[in-house]
């Protein structure tokens, strides 16, 4: 089977990528001047037992290469060492802010996806003046950081109009929706843009080929036409940018969740950074590394299935 | 020519020819850049000045701008602070493109295990977003302007040498290079006197367009307090600031800074797709 032996090599790959990613994230410790000790404690007193905890999780008397597999031997059995700030296990940290974050992704996602698509879909097919104000509007949106959007629509919807609140994530799941309604949007304005911007080119690429002419010649009605002969042509380009926007709206939630005080593990990772919380700095970026590749699998593999002329792993791995 | 940009996708294709747009952008930037060199001359106060008694005023004779929570002069933060917010992409840019340009010719020139070992790593580096990079560095050095400009760099990096390689790669079977290898030149006499003008137009607009996103990420870094040192003019944490005067319903002090942020990413994204847009045509 020519499709399990290119899944089987993707995976390793990735596996290769991702071991590499975990050196990388390790070692970063190791370019703090000072032994990693003092490092790790940066300034806080240091109890025989704090000393201790530390030198348990990242075994700091055996040499380096023990010390790295033995800290990604826990990693692999879910166990990320505790948190220096917290004094908690950064797992319980994690578990406890994934799902607000998660539910925050999701919604971005959602509208990103719809709209996004719609937008691209409607400059496509309708061209003219719609196109070019969707272009302007588009250009805008790409040139937007998140934390703008979100300091601004929090001063217009929450401060000034009060239609929403203006931060906290919220009890209970209809109250969450309410409270993450404006940052989800937030999130998404940028990546609205971009995903507009491919889909739109996608489709005027297909619009211009030669089986859509043939269609439209043999009398085949144009809503069909764009639906099943441009739309469907154009969707794998829209599905190779997959990967980039999961992994976009996972950093940018540090930024919005900062703006709008939303405990996830977007904010953990900006107060675990500022108060020099290494080991929980780690967990979250590699969690991030390894669902961005984790995407960028799904991507590969689903892609064959979308558009049957693509041979397998031809996409650059650019996108 | 098989070399195309590496764009970042969505932004390929702004039909940005003979548009107005493209002029108005262009001067955008130049108006912003020569704000940020003029800057100590025009400023009307200093910066830093804190005057509690008028916190959140308006605009006014003496204050063209308004002030912000902490009765600094609005306008002044502002001059100020284009400087650091350029300096700092201006930085990424300069280090990713010597860097990048440096790696991708060798690869391209070279082959061989040199170049399986740069894409590896190019590879790896693509899996973290250049916010996460600069982030994780700067937990371990702590908050500056020089970590993140270090991480961002690096981040940047692959974008400009996998281009330089596809470039180098094709240019080199051109006849011109025979010419020269048979005349005895040197590989890096070639390198550095013939190709790399050949290519250079395309490497700069792929660096005019990664100043847009440089300066999204640092304003961002700025923003959580991890950029530029807290009394440092800057437009993100202008942006920061500027949200307790948005509580108090003054947004005036938020609004003109992130205007700023968008404007100039915009004016330098459609400065850049254009220019590529003209190479990309050019080499056709």
């Amino acid at each position: 089977m020519n499709f399990v032996r290119f899944a089987v090599r993707r995976v390793a790959e990735m596996a290769a990528t991702l071991l590499g990613a975990s050196f990388v994230v390790f070692g970063a410790m190791y370019l703090a001047p000072g032994n990693p000790a003092s490092f790790l404690l940066s300034g806080r007193s240091a109890s025989p037992e704090a000393l201790a905890a530390i030198n348990a999780q990242y075994h700091l008397d055996d040499p380096f290469f023990v010390r790295y597999l033995s800290w990604l031997g826990d990693i692999v059995q879910g166990d990320f060492g505790r948190s220096i700030t917290y004094r908690t296990d950064v797992s319980r940290l994690l578990a406890d802010r994934l799902p607000t974050t998660l539910l925050l992704v999701v919604m971005a996602l959602a509208v990103v996806a719809v709209i996004g698509l719609v937008l691209g879909w409607i400059a496509a097919v309708r061209g003219g003046g719609t196109d070019s104000a969707i272009l302007v509007g588009t250009t805008f949106a790409v040139g937007t950081p998140s934390f703008v959007a979100a300091v601004l629509l929090q001063g217009l919807f929450a401060v000034n109009l009060g239609w929403f609140p203006s931060s906290g994530s919220g009890e209970g799941f209809v109250d969450k929706v309410w409270h993450l309604t404006l940052p989800a949007i937030a999130l998404a304005l940028y990546l609205i843009g971009m995903l507009a911007r491919v889909t739109r080119s996608a489709m005027v690429e297909a619009l211009d080929s030669e089986h859509v002419t043939v269609a439209r010649s043999r009398g085949v009605p144009e809503s069909q036409v764009i639906r099943r002969h441009v739309f469907r042509n154009s969707l794998g380009t829209v599905l190779t940018t997959g990967g980039l926007i999961v992994s976009t709206l996972l950093v940018c939630t540090i930024l919005v969740e900062t703006a709008f005080s939303i405990g996830g593990v977007g904010q953990l990772l900006e107060l675990s950074t500022t108060t020099k919380d290494f080991p929980t700095v780690q967990a979250i970026s590699l969690i991030i590394v390894a669902l961005f590749m984790t995407v960028n699998l799904v991507v590969d593999l689903l892609l064959p299935l979308v558009d049957p002329r693509i041979t397998l792993g031809s996409r650059s791995s650019s996108v | 020519m098989t070399a195309v940009l590496t764009r970042r996708p969505g932004l390929a294709k702004i039909r940005t020819a003979r548009s107005p747009l493209h002029l108005v952008c262009l001067g955008f930037v130049a108006l912003v850049t020569a704000a940020a060199l003029l800057a100590p001359w025009l400023v009307p106060y200093d910066p830093n000045a804190i005057d509690l008694g008028n916190a959140l005023a308006g605009p006014s004779p003496e204050h063209l701008l308004g002030v912000d929570a902490a009765g600094r002069d609005t306008l002044s933060r502002l001059l100020l602070g284009a400087r650091t917010s350029l300096l700092g992409p201006l930085g990424v840019v300069v280090f990713s493109t010597v860097a990048g340009v440096a790696v991708g010719m060798a690869a391209g020139w070279r082959g061989g295990w040199l170049d399986s070992v740069l894409s590896r790593s190019t590879e790896l580096v693509f899996a973290f977003p250049g916010m996460l990079l600069a982030i994780l560095i700067i937990s371990v050095y702590g908050e500056g302007l020089l970590a993140p400009v270090i991480a961002l760099s690096i981040a940047y990096l692959p974008y400009v040498s996998r281009l330089t390689r596809s470039l180098v790669l094709t240019e080199r079977r051109r006849p011109y290079v025979s010419a020269y290898q048979v005349q005895g030149h040197s590989a890096l006499q070639i390198s550095l006197r013939h190709i790399l003008p050949n290519i250079a137009p395309v490497v700069l607009a792929q660096s005019t367009i990664n100043f847009g996103y440089a300066l999204m990420d640092l304003a961002g870094l700025s923003f959580l307090g991890l950029g530029v040192p807290a009394l440092t003019p800057d437009w993100g944490r202008m942006v920061f600031d500027g949200q307790t005067a948005i509580q108090h319903g003054y947004p005036l002090s938020a609004i003109l800074p992130s205007a700023f942020i968008v404007l100039t990413v915009v004016a330098f994204n459609v400065v850049g797709e254009r220019w590529a847009d003209r190479v990309a045509r050019r080499d056709r």
